[in-house]
């Protein structure tokens, strides 16, 4: 711990200092900070939403044969579960959020380089998701697609699929705009002395994730027009009936949508990157190969999208080339791994709830990794191909990975943000009911799609139902969760914060508790011999 | 942070540019009416490039800029590149 202050000249950015006061202050606010905060709660409400619907599922799945819905609405249900927390939740995540309201202040700038495009880019964000939510409430129903609008099923049905691609397209401009001004940030405004291999890692994560999101969502993007121009102008792109290819659908969106995984962890990583060594107290090991490996799984996540269509009728050659990549791109993962778990080795650790969060962030993202090599393997790929295996896969990559990292570095800054404290067994008693339910959850649908359950059914055979009612009670307990960690957070004030908290080296960990308005009151600058990890 | 010089382009380059880029667009739409056959798409493509090439240099200010941004630029063009080969991987082997 570091000396407390107790006296800060400055307000802080959460006191009304401007033309307008209270929600208009926050609406019209151009401060990374305030911006990052708006985020937060927007995706607070969406991801609250996003699980409802997932319980929903789960509640008529308890048993075989329809309980208290029909498949339509079942069909309904999981792609807007997908949209909202692909699109709305975690692809802005921990980025939009975190890289907001802390990269600035990691790297010693007042704010990102262009604060009202990155305003524009929040409300881009809003009007997208309306749009994307407004497909379920107009039109011919809610689209029935799955999250990744498949074609030639997305140009047939009737459903409102219209909305939801043009809301997921809004959103991607939000995501490329954010990337960009990261990308003008970390290059222009890191604090003079701070050279790239001085920057601390979390903002070396955005830096890469800023690349993904820049090169690769304006492919999904055209891709999502092509769908609309096909359904209103009757173009052949994808549609065979109309002269297209199904398959090319495919590639441009996961061209895309593969990446997007990238786009979600990669942040995710570099919180976790922050956090082991704060708590450890010990310097991070292999600075270099963290950060370089996270240019390393950008770059070759790029070219792993097609392991999504093995079995959709890819030329055998196109198959083994992906797969080898995909292969590939585990090393660098690997590698982070390794290096945090070598930051802890002899560190003098301190099991605070930021903490166990990127500790159950390791663990679950490790199952979701390894599991990930044996759908990227051609032979084993066949057998649980849109199987509940892939459910199990990716929601231990995405909440195992991008959820818990996301519950981590929110328990890491808030006592920055909001300039108090949470209560600490609270939040160890929600970690608790967190992992337990999230591995209840899902593990049983590994198990069950091995045994040949396909994904994205509403009905199943006997033989599924144990592990089917073990998901539902995960699902009880996971919720129970959330509501105890949202209620330790925000329901009252703790005590005051202090500056630094968790004896963290970063910037963010040298100014006040709540950070003033412009974040520093007096421009750090980065010495010669200095280094972002510096723990003695 | 390194201090920089501002480079202003004359009037007269962008005049140049703005008459090179109305005639390949003229000369694209001219192209169409002479029978190609296979080699249509790889003249209409040289011509969009050329196009590409004078707006990156001239209008983007890439002739005028630091290194850093024609690596940038020469980055996405090796993404690109790679994007289409991967994905002709799987269309010229079916």
């Amino acid at each position: 711990m570091t000396e407390e202050k107790t006296h800060h000249p400055e307000p802080s950015y959460l006191v009304d200092t401007g033309k307008y006061k209270g929600l208009m202050a926050w609406l019209t606010s151009t401060d990374h900070k305030r911006i990052g905060m708006m985020y937060m709660y927007a995706m607070m409400v969406f991801f609250v939403v996003g699980v409802l619907l997932g319980e929903l599922m789960r509640l008529e799945l308890f048993r075989p044969g329809q309980q208290f819905y029909g498949p339509q609405t079942y069909n309904g249900l999981f792609t807007i579960h997908g949209i909202i927390m692909i699109f709305t939740v975690v692809i802005p995540g921990l980025a939009a959020v975190f890289g907001n309201f802390s990269m600035p202040i990691m790297i010693g700038a007042k704010d990102v380089a262009f604060p009202r495009l990155n305003l524009f880019s929040f409300y881009l964000y809003i009007l997208g998701a309306a749009i994307a939510l407004s497909s379920q409430f107009m039109g011919n129903g809610p689209p029935d697609t799955g999250w990744t609008f498949y074609a030639p099923y997305s140009i047939q049905t009737h459903t409102n699929v219209v909305a939801a691609v043009f809301g997921a397209f809004v959103l991607g401009f939000s995501s490329i705009l954010t990337g960009l001004n990261f990308i003008v940030t970390m290059h222009r405004m890191r604090a003079p002395g701070m050279t790239f291999f001085k920057m601390p890692l979390f903002p070396w994560s955005l830096y890469a994730t800023a690349w993904i999101q820049v090169l690769a969502t304006p492919i999904v993007g055209i891709t999502l027009l092509m769908i609309v121009a096909e359904r209103w102008l009757r173009i052949g792109f994808f549609d065979p009936s109309l002269g297209g290819d199904p398959v090319l659908y495919q590639h441009l969106f996961w061209i895309y949508s593969h990446p997007a995984v990238y786009i979600m962890i990669l942040p995710a990583m570099g919180v976790i990157t922050e956090i082991i060594p704060t708590f450890a107290q010990r310097k991070v090991f292999g600075y270099k190969a963290i950060a370089i490996s996270s240019l390393a799984i950008a770059l070759v996540g790029y070219f792993v999208w097609a392991h999504h269509m093995y079995t959709s009728g890819m030329s055998p050659t196109a198959r083994w080339i992906f797969s080898l990549l995909t292969f590939l791109v585990a090393v660098p993962s690997a590698i982070k791994v390794f290096n945090w778990v070598t930051t802890m080795y002899k560190g003098s650790i301190d099991v605070k709830p930021p903490f166990l969060f990127a500790l159950g962030f390791i663990f679950l993202f490790m199952i979701g990794g390894m599991t990930g090599l044996s759908l990227g393997a051609l032979a084993t790929n066949i057998h649980v191909h849109d199987t509940a295996y892939v459910v199990a896969h990716f929601h231990y990559i995405v909440f195992g990975g991008v959820g818990f990292a996301f519950f981590a570095a929110i328990h890491y800054w808030y006592p920055k943000m909001y300039g108090r404290m949470y209560n600490f067994k609270r939040a160890n008693w929600s970690f608790a009911f967190l992992f337990a339910g999230f591995n209840l959850l899902y593990f049983p649908q590994f198990i069950i799609g091995i045994m040949g359950m396909p994904r994205r059914y509403f009905d199943y055979l006997p033989q599924f139902t144990f592990g089917m009612q073990l998901s539902f009670f995960g699902g009880i307990l996971l919720l129970i969760g959330i509501v105890l960690m949202l209620t330790n957070l925000f329901s009252k004030k703790g005590a005051k914060a202090p500056d630094n908290p968790w004896g963290g080296k970063t910037y963010e960990w040298t100014i006040p508790s709540p950070p003033p308005v412009e974040n520093f009151e007096v421009m750090p600058e980065m010495g010669e011999n200095e280094q972002p990890y510096d723990y003695k | 942070m390194q201090t920089e010089t501002v480079h202003i382009t004359p009037y007269r380059t962008y005049a140049w540019v703005l008459i090179a880029l109305l005639s390949f667009t003229f000369l694209t739409i001219t192209v169409t009416w002479i029978d190609l056959s296979a080699i249509t798409v790889f003249v209409a493509l040289t011509i969009a490039s050329v196009k590409a090439y004078i707006v990156l240099t001239y209008f983007m200010h890439l002739k005028f800029e630091s290194s850093l941004f024609r690596v940038f630029v020469i980055m996405v063009l090796a993404i690109y590149v790679l994007v289409i080969a991967f994905t002709l991987s799987d269309y010229l082997f079916r």
